[in-house]
């Protein structure tokens, strides 16, 4: 399948039945794990104890968990960006590393160089971004293409904004994957605003997934709070990808249901908008049909929910009791060697 | 064997990647047709396009897909078809290879070479020296050869070493400069100065064309009786510093010549911790010699004029020895 799929605007939506009961469990736990990661991340802001930006990815878990999730993690590699928190943990991050990585606490990955996200953890094939929106995907593109060189297919998988996609690196990117048929899923995460800005003064196209066909790769747009359905487009590009069909370029739709960090009270977005993509939360909607369908009842789903939170909470206050790393860190490992 | 400056370059990475199949290039133009420069002729030839990759005109691509293929396990070596262009890979050389050991201790092993510096008529945008950008962004090593033997010498080290390495060739020296050159493996270690002129009353510290602008007033003030020794530091990230001091407290006199321009350039750094470590040894006032603060103009006339020369080397000299 070369041509991107042409839009009406609209983007798809179909639900699916490739997931099996345990697996349909796992993916709304991990979605529970991100969704409850922001709970206590929240309260820590507004404890005052949160250092740097804390930035919700509440409305993006199904995006990060059901992409992350059609990868396979002992082959494939995964590039998150800011809200991606659930793609880490489909990846297997261990919790504690992950919080004092985040929180730049002594035996963080990053010896407090830097914080949040932004780690490697090569052992579980996660490169975490720079803040520098774009800059990782012709990074991610390579990765792939060093295993190309091998004759090995191991997928990329990365994230960037509505807003991110603007940024040039992203055009070479996606045009230089496509050209060398590297096995690039690059997935834009429509959530309707950059910061302050909205869609419709960042871009002028219907949808960012008709670039695909410009680049002469797979695209589509599809509804970003549907897991199964962000898996199931997700497992196709990773089969096209393994049949040596190159990148896709997939665009989900979704809603920033916060402000771009906690210290932005997001007024200027209209209350309305936020009404209406709160009727589509991508976890209870989530919730909604696991019931429904009989995989885990109510009170199971509440329990599960309750012990990811607590959880949650009891590894940032043992990250919390962490000291800070040793000033000395910060001369050191400026090279490998010199 | 004698080689030119080009010949030295193309054998070095020749040898590199003949010996480690995680070398591969990537580059505008390298495959068939060699390169702009023809650094890379018959490469393709011998190594096939999985490993001389003709990319897009897209600099961040280029150099981005290096740096992951980089944290892949490959040593990639980055053509800039021009140095000049390296702006529009500006991001991922500073923000992203030179920060990456410090916030994850994983190497990029990565090569970015490239034509460099005027006095061949390219116009602002084929001639920049821009080696001073990348000493100021941390985490990037700089070399800057101004010989043959150097050139391949500092190629291999540049090849093997462990972070990125930003590799300055100076278009003018390509063919004009030739030299002997050690067959097979030959390594210069990246952060040795070389004393290329051997001078008791004036040190000329330089790199790249300086040298040799260095080395032709030398032949003039020898004349003089003016007896300069020529410090070449090769790489300004690790900068040798001490070769630097020890040729000052001998000779009691430093110039600092480059090509680049004047203001916050390396020769500013190189100035300053002379200034600082071996003031009490100077008996005159650190100058430097360097272009004047502009964009390289096209026309013959007026690039000669604002590049440094033998001739302002020499002139700055003897006020040094007149001090
Ligand atoms: C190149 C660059 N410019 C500006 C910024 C500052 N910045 C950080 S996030 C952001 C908004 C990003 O919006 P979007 O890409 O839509 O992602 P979202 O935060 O909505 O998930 C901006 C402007 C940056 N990090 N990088
Ligand atoms: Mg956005």
């Amino acid at each position: 399948m070369k041509s991107t799929q042409r839009s009406s605007g609209k983007p798809a939506s179909k639900s699916t039945s490739l997931l099996t009961a345990d697996q349909r469990k796992e993916l709304l736990s991990y979605m529970l794990m991100a969704r409850e990661f922001d709970t206590a991340m929240l309260r820590l802001y507004r404890q005052g104890k949160a250092f740097g930006g804390v930035y919700s990815q509440l409305g993006n878990e199904a995006v990060s968990v059901g992409s992350a999730y059609a990868l396979d993690r002992d082959r494939d590699v995964l590039f998150p960006m800011h809200r991606n928190i659930g793609s880490h943990f489909v990846f297997g991050q261990d919790l504690d590393q992950l919080m004092v990585n985040h929180l730049a606490r002594e035996g963080s990955q990053m010896r407090g160089t830097d914080g949040t996200g932004h780690y490697a953890d090569p052992a579980r094939r996660i490169y975490g971004n720079v803040s520098h929106l774009g800059a990782m995907i012709p990074v991610a593109a390579g990765f792939s293409l060093a295993d190309q060189l091998r004759g090995i297919t191991t997928v990329s998988l990365t994230f960037i904004g509505d807003g991110g996609a603007q940024v040039g690196e992203v055009h070479e990117a996606l045009n230089f994957a496509s050209v060398h048929k590297i096995p690039l899923i690059l997935i834009i995460e429509n959530n309707q605003y950059a910061y302050s800005t909205p869609n419709s003064l960042e871009f002028a196209c219907e949808r960012l997934s008709d670039r695909a066909l410009g680049y002469g790769m797979y695209g589509t747009t599809i509804d970003g709070t549907d897991v199964e359905l962000v898996y199931a487009t997700c497992l196709e590009a990773v089969e096209r990808a393994r049949r040596g069909e190159g990148p896709s370029l997939i665009e989900t739709r979704t809603m920033r249901m916060r402000g771009h960090a906690e210290h932005d009270d997001f007024s200027y977005v209209p209350k309305d908008l936020l009404e209406e993509w709160a009727t589509k939360d991508p976890v209870e909607t989530y919730i909604t049909r696991i019931v429904r369908d009989g995989v885990m009842t109510a009170d199971e789903v509440k329990a599960l929910r309750e012990t990811t939170l607590a959880t949650m909470i009891a590894s940032i206050d043992r990250a919390l009791e962490r000291a800070w790393p040793a000033p000395e860190e910060g001369f050191k490992n400026v090279f490998m060697s010199i | 064997m004698q080689m030119t400056y080009l010949e030295a370059i193309a054998d070095a990475m020749r040898h590199e990647m003949r010996r480690d199949d995680n070398v591969f290039m990537i580059g505008e133009d390298i495959g068939t047709y060699g390169g702009a420069f023809k650094v890379t002729k018959g490469f393709l030839d011998e190594f096939g396009a999985k490993r001389i990759i003709d990319a897009p005109i897209s600099e961040a691509a280029i150099i981005g897909s290096a740096i992951g293929a980089s944290l892949n396990g490959m040593r990639p070596i980055v053509e800039m078809q021009f140095m000049d262009f390296i702006t529009n890979g500006f991001n991922q050389v500073v923000t992203v290879a030179g920060t990456t050991a410090y916030r994850w201790g994983l190497p990029v092993p990565m090569v970015v070479r490239g034509p460099s510096g005027g006095g061949v008529g390219g116009n602002p945008f084929h001639s920049r020296n821009s080696e001073a950008w990348f000493a100021h962004a941390t985490g990037l090593k700089v070399v800057c050869p101004a010989f043959p033997d150097d050139a391949k010498g500092l190629m291999i080290a540049s090849i093997r070493d462990n972070d990125p390495v930003m590799f300055f060739e100076h278009k003018g020296l390509y063919r004009k400069i030739k030299g002997e050159v050690p067959e097979g493996e030959h390594i210069v270690p990246l952060g040795q100065a070389r004393v290329v002129r051997k001078g008791t009353h004036c040190s000329v510290i330089a790199y790249g064309s300086a040298v040799h602008m260095a080395l032709a007033a030398a032949e003039a003030l020898a004349s003089e009786g003016i007896d300069i020794e020529v410090v070449d530091i090769r790489t300004l990230v690790p900068f040798d510093q001490e070769t630097v001091f020890e040729s000052v407290r001998k000779t009691g006199r430093a110039l600092v010549a480059h090509e680049a321009v004047l203001t916050a350039g390396f020769g500013g750094e190189i100035a300053a911790r002379i200034a600082d470590i071996a003031f009490q040894y100077l008996d005159a006032p650190v100058r430097r010699v360097a272009a004047f603060d502009s964009p390289t103009p096209f026309a013959p006339t007026l690039e000669q004029a604002v590049l440094p020369n033998a001739e302002k080397i020499q002139a700055a000299v003897r006020e040094l020895c007149n001090f």
